[in-house]
């Protein structure tokens, strides 16, 4: 009983506050801005209570299974779902379904726990549903804008098919194998067309989720219609615990196939770097942008899980770790611009230093951080990516993603000229910023200036990685 | 053993009173924050005397040869096994030499700035920098790791660039602070270049490993790095040659030097710490550092600096004649003396007598780190008073500053070579090292040496004595006891620090080097010397027209001279005509023509792509499904064709 406790340790946690909000709703309510504080407090609690406490082992016949790799990887999403939840306090405190919010939000992230503990084909699917059909009822919560409406139809029309096809891989697999249980699938791959239809078809299932290319299409919609808190859950916290899975199930499950995803791991991350960059070129949008970018992100990381070593599941750690802080910051501002003024478009920017000179150093960082600037964590991140890719030994995929490295510069420093250098005679006003968002902001930016420098924190996560 | 702890407080106390003064300084500290950096600099001052007597007088010894010791040792990026960059401390005699050099220089400018930057709007920022450049420059001497200097020597710097263009509403420090900047960013990227060069023969970026391993002959590293060769000269040569360059652009040597009289735009105390005493020194440092290597493996290069030092010292010792404004004038002496101790090292080989030149140099960055701070602090005492850098507004100063006309007297004197005073011992050395090893640059040396007594003694006569001083302004005393008590300090050190037997602590190899004092060595130097002084007396201490009738006797050599060479104009023309019509429209049409063409070929394709992908991205959701099953399918025809 007490390891049932301790091994699911994270899951009990946001369960509880989920139930938490539950029992709250039952009541008169408190006001928005009380339960917001809580809701942060509690989050805050989570988060810490993460790094202690955390045990190994496996629960109901090998369905679940825990490690310390693992409770790392949940507790690098619960500092990522804090740092929302304290972002865009404004827009919290005004949002008329706070309570909804965050248990939809937090059920996500259940989800999401469940699915990078899951040892089973069963329990992975109930757990990536559950991870998945919250998020399609949050992009909804602009109730106001049918754009908003369109893109949870979107998402949740799109992810169904996802999951047919899932679904249908699964079977396949256990028609093939006889068995669920992960532990036993590798022994029982033996190479017949039937086997490698269904790995194919549960990967769609992963490419869809990370929007590699070209699974991508419903990404710039759905981003763009969300509020923006979801975007960022989506493009961050949604889409590094996916990578953390996808790392798991690639070197555990289906090693035997190796060189079959080896391939198809290299020409898909060459194509979505290629498209995801082509597309954000071209964005007048700077969520869209952000949209488009997070695409060719996702094939850097592409490039160190194709590395097949411990090295590879570090980097991939680390670099989601450095993109939760970069990302998060950008899309904050972002959202800060948006609600204060509801100005979306890069060349309105321009100016912005003049103006508001702290929002402007963020978004410059986080932007540095995302090109992989040196000596920002991004340049690092990217870099141990790149290094773990090159020791799985082709070299022309690494050039071509250093190539796209490159071209990215370009236009996340198009980003930063705006801000920076070009005139404006009306730039945006100055901002008035909410304490919590302000410490949200500067945890990003010490995280952007400090992870990269402090090279432990890389051993560290090497230390736990199995 | 010695505690760490203190070294690293060395390092932290400055870089706390960086960010301290940085962060809340404006708003909150205010005018006090002089004060309170000051008082962290003189803890950590005292930490810095504390671990150099340990080091000389305690642990550092060891059956009579000084250990080179790395007290912390911090992996920071591993590369692969072996190579790494670390954050260590390495305790050898002259790192622990300029722990004192660094940190008692910058306390006396702290101090000094009190009295002379008082009343100076953003007083909290210039502490701050002050603060940042101290801590970098003392990362730079206790690097343990070439990679570690390095980034340290960037940091010395940028430093070193916010504080030239402190003044920033000057268009000149504008100017200067981007020239000091960029000329020594290219030298650093020769030091880069030398630095990959030697971390890929030696395999290590560790100093003491990599200079063990560039100096055995049984070693593969240093095998291959003699035996690969490029234009003829070996790779190591070439690494080593690259690294001077580096220290070449922060030591001002010729034809790197023209930053260094630019910068003296900066407020005059930091002319005393950057450019006088501390920051240009690097380059000697850094060619100490890696010494062994220089005298064993790659003597050819140790010819280079001995050349391209003994031509600084003549060089700028021939313009400082010239030249009317008293910071300039200081600037090419400065340059003069740094000439001096690289060829030094350069005459120098490693251990026994043959070292005396390593030694010699040492010494000279020690006492001239005195008496040249000393004459920048006096330098700038006088244009508190004067408000002008021309010695033709000034002259006669000797009775409205007494402490100053001494003090800076002896700094003359001292750097003139004039017996007690530091600068003879340690110039006499360098002359009697140059003597036995190279007479060519010992008679050039010595030319020089001559030359360094007329022009500072120029400067002091024109100052001080010349005509008598009328003030346009109401006088307003010699400056405060802050401003007075540092320069009093320093030179009673510039009178004394020549009796510090040196070779006992300094030496190439680390054993007890004996020096004897030969008198009669000494004859020659001494009397050019004083004949330099009475030359310089005669022209300038009253009024008169010699010196013009003299300047327009030798009208072209004298205005060559006053325009520094026309080194600038050199620089100009090249940069401007020939770098730019030959490099720079060249490089234009290919912007325009190629990398245009490509970006607007790129953007183009991108519109044509998403003109045709209009349909790819549509917006309906049928269509996502479709192209999701298409995905799915190629994906699995691809793995099968894979696995078949």
């Amino acid at each position: 009983m007490n390891d049932f406790f301790i091994r699911m340790k994270p899951e009990l946690m946001i369960a509880a506050v989920i139930f938490i909000l539950l029992f709250l709703k039952l009541g008169k309510g408190l006001s928005n801005n009380k339960l917001l504080l809580l809701i942060q407090i509690l989050l805050v609690w989570n988060f810490a209570f993460g790094f202690v406490m955390n045990a190994e082992g496996h629960l109901f016949n090998d369905m679940y299974q825990t490690n310390a790799m693992m409770s790392l990887q949940k507790n690098i999403l619960n500092g990522g779902v804090l740092l929302i939840a304290l972002l865009f306090t404004e827009w919290f405190q005004k949002c008329e379904h706070l309570t909804e919010f965050f248990i939809l939000m937090l059920s996500s992230l259940l989800g999401m726990f469940f699915l990078i503990s899951s040892g089973n084909l069963l329990m992975f699917y109930l757990s990536i549903e559950l991870a998945t059909i919250p998020v399609a009822a949050l992009a909804n919560f602009h109730f106001d804008k049918k754009i908003s409406s369109e893109a949870a139809m979107k998402m949740i029309l799109s992810s169904a098919f996802s999951s047919g096809v899932l679904l249908f891989g699964i079977s396949l697999i256990y028609g093939a194998t006889g068995t669920l249980r992960f532990s036993d699938i590798p022994a029982l791959l033996d190479g017949s067309a039937l086997q490698i239809m269904a790995f194919i078809f549960l990967f769609t299932a992963f490419a869809f989720k990370m929007s590699i290319v070209p699974f991508h299409l419903w990404t710039a919609d759905v981003y763009e219609g969300s509020p923006i808190a979801v975007t960022s859950f989506l493009s961050v916290i949604s889409k590094g615990a996916i990578a953390f899975v996808l790392v798991s199930t690639l070197y555990k499950v289906f090693q035997p196939y190796h060189t079959i995803w080896y391939s198809m791991v290299m020409i898909l991350s060459i194509v979505t770097m290629i498209t995801g960059n082509l597309f954000a070129l071209r964005q007048q949008n700077f969520k869209r942008f952000l949209a488009f970018s997070s695409i060719a992100q996702v094939g850097f990381i592409l490039v160190g899980i194709s590395s097949n070593s411990i090295q590879g599941t570090t980097s991939v750690i680390y670099f989601i770790l450095i993109y939760i802080f970069s990302n998060l910051a950008a899309f904050g501002v972002a959202g800060l611009i948006s609600f204060a003024t509801g100005k979306e478009r890069i060349d309105d920017y321009k100016g912005f230093y003049k103006t508001n000179p702290f929002l402007s150093w963020i978004v410059a960082l986080s932007l540095f951080s995302l090109a992989g600037i040196p000596p920002t964590a991004g340049f690092f991140g990217k870099l141990f990516l790149l290094i773990s890719g090159a020791a799985a030994g082709s070299y022309l995929f690494i050039g071509i993603a250093a190539i796209n490295m490159i071209i990215s510069l370009y236009y996340y420093l198009r980003v930063v000229r705006a801000i920076f250098m070009d005139a404006n005679e009306r730039p945006i006003e100055k901002i008035t910023i909410h304490p919590m968002t302000r410490i949200a902001l500067i945890i990003c930016g010490s995280g952007i200036v400090l992870t990269g420098v402090i090279s432990w924190i890389y051993d560290a996560i090497k230390a736990l990685v199995n | 053993m010695p505690n760490p702890t203190y070294i690293l407080l060395i390092l932290l106390l400055p870089l706390a009173s960086f960010l301290l003064m940085g962060l809340l300084g404006r708003s909150y500290i205010k005018n006090a924050s002089g004060l309170i950096s000051t008082a962290m600099l003189f803890v950590a001052t005292c930490l810095a005397f504390y671990v150099a007597y340990g080091y000389f007088f305690m642990y550092g010894n060891v059956q009579d040869v000084y250990q080179k010791l790395i007290l912390f040792d911090y992996t920071w990026l591993e590369f692969s096994k072996g190579l790494s960059i670390n954050m260590g401390i390495l305790l050898d005699p002259i790192t622990a030499m300029m722990l004192v050099v660094v940190t008692l220089i910058s306390l006396m400018v702290h101090i000094y700035s009190l009295g002379y930057m008082k009343g100076e709007e953003r007083f909290a920022k210039y502490y701050s920098f002050l603060g940042l450049f101290t801590f970098s420059m003392l990362g730079l001497v206790v690097a343990s790791n070439i990679f570690q200097m390095y980034i340290f020597w960037e940091l010395v710097g940028v430093s070193s660039f916010l504080l030239i263009g402190y003044y920033f509403e000057k268009p000149s420090a504008v100017a200067a602070c981007k020239k000091a900047f960029i000329v020594t960013r290219f030298a650093d990227l020769g030091f880069l270049i030398g630095i990959l060069i030697l971390s890929f023969y030696a395999g290590t970026l560790d100093f003491n490993t990599l200079v063990q391993r560039l100096t055995s002959p049984a070693s593969m590293g240093l095998k291959t790095a003699v035996a690969s060769s490029f234009l003829g000269i070996s790779a190591l040569t070439w690494g080593m040659v690259l690294v001077f360059v580096g220290g070449a652009g922060k030591s001002a040597m010729f034809p790197l030097h023209i930053w260094l009289p630019d910068a003296m735009e900066g407020p005059t105390p930091v002319s005393a710490l950057i450019h006088a005493a501390t920051m240009v020194v690097a380059g000697v440092f850094l060619v100490a550092r890696l010494f062994p290597v220089f005298a064993i493996s790659a003597p050819d290069a140790l010819h280079v600096v001995a050349y391209v030092g003994v031509l600084s010292a003549l060089f700028a010792a021939i313009i400082a004649c010239t030249q009317t404004d008293i910071k300039r004038v200081l600037a090419f002496s400065t340059m003069s003396q740094l000439g001096f101790m690289m060829f030094a090292l350069g005459v120098s080989t490693y251990g026994g007598e043959g070292g005396l030149g390593y030694t010699a140099s040492m010494f000279h960055l020690f006492t001239h780190a005195l008496f040249k701070a000393l004459l920048f602090l006096g330098a700038g005492a006088v244009i508190h008073l004067v408000h002008s850098n021309d010695i033709q507004h000034m002259g006669g100063l000797r009775k409205q500053m007494p402490i100053t006309h001494v003090t800076f007297l002896i700094a003359c004197l001292a750097i003139s070579g004039v017996p007690p005073f530091a600068g003879f011992f340690s110039k006499e050395e360098i002359l009697l090292a140059a003597f036995q090893h190279n007479p060519t640059i010992y008679w050039i040396a010595l030319l020089t040496s001559g030359l360094t007594a007329f022009y500072m003694f120029r400067l002091y006569f024109s100052i001080f004595w010349n005509k008598s001083y009328h003030s346009h302004s109401e006088y307003h005393g010699e400056g405060g006891f802050a401003m007075m008590m540092p320069m009093v300090l320093l030179a009673v050190g510039a009178a004394v620090a020549g009796f510090i037997p040196f070779g006992k602590f300094v030496s190439s190899d680390g054993k007890t080097l004996i020096s004897e004092f030969h008198w009669q060595f000494s004859i020659a130097p001494v009397a050019l010397g004083i004949a330099g002084i009475l030359t310089a007396m005669w022209l300038y201490k009253k009024q008169n027209s010699k010196p013009d009738a003299i300047a327009s006797s030798l009208n072209a050599w004298y205005k060559a001279a006053y325009h520094t060479f026309y080194m600038d104009e050199l620089y100009l023309f090249i940069t401007k005509k020939i770098l730019f019509n030959v490099v720079g429209r060249p490089a234009a049409w290919f912007d325009k023509n190629v990398v245009d063409g490509m970006v607007n070929a790129t953007g183009n394709t991108t519109q044509i792509i998403s003109e045709k992908i209009k349909g790819f991205q549509s917006g309906k959701v049928q269509d996502y499904a479709i192209y999701f099953l298409a995905g799915a399918i190629a994906l699995a025809v691809c793995g099968m064709y894979i696995w078949m």
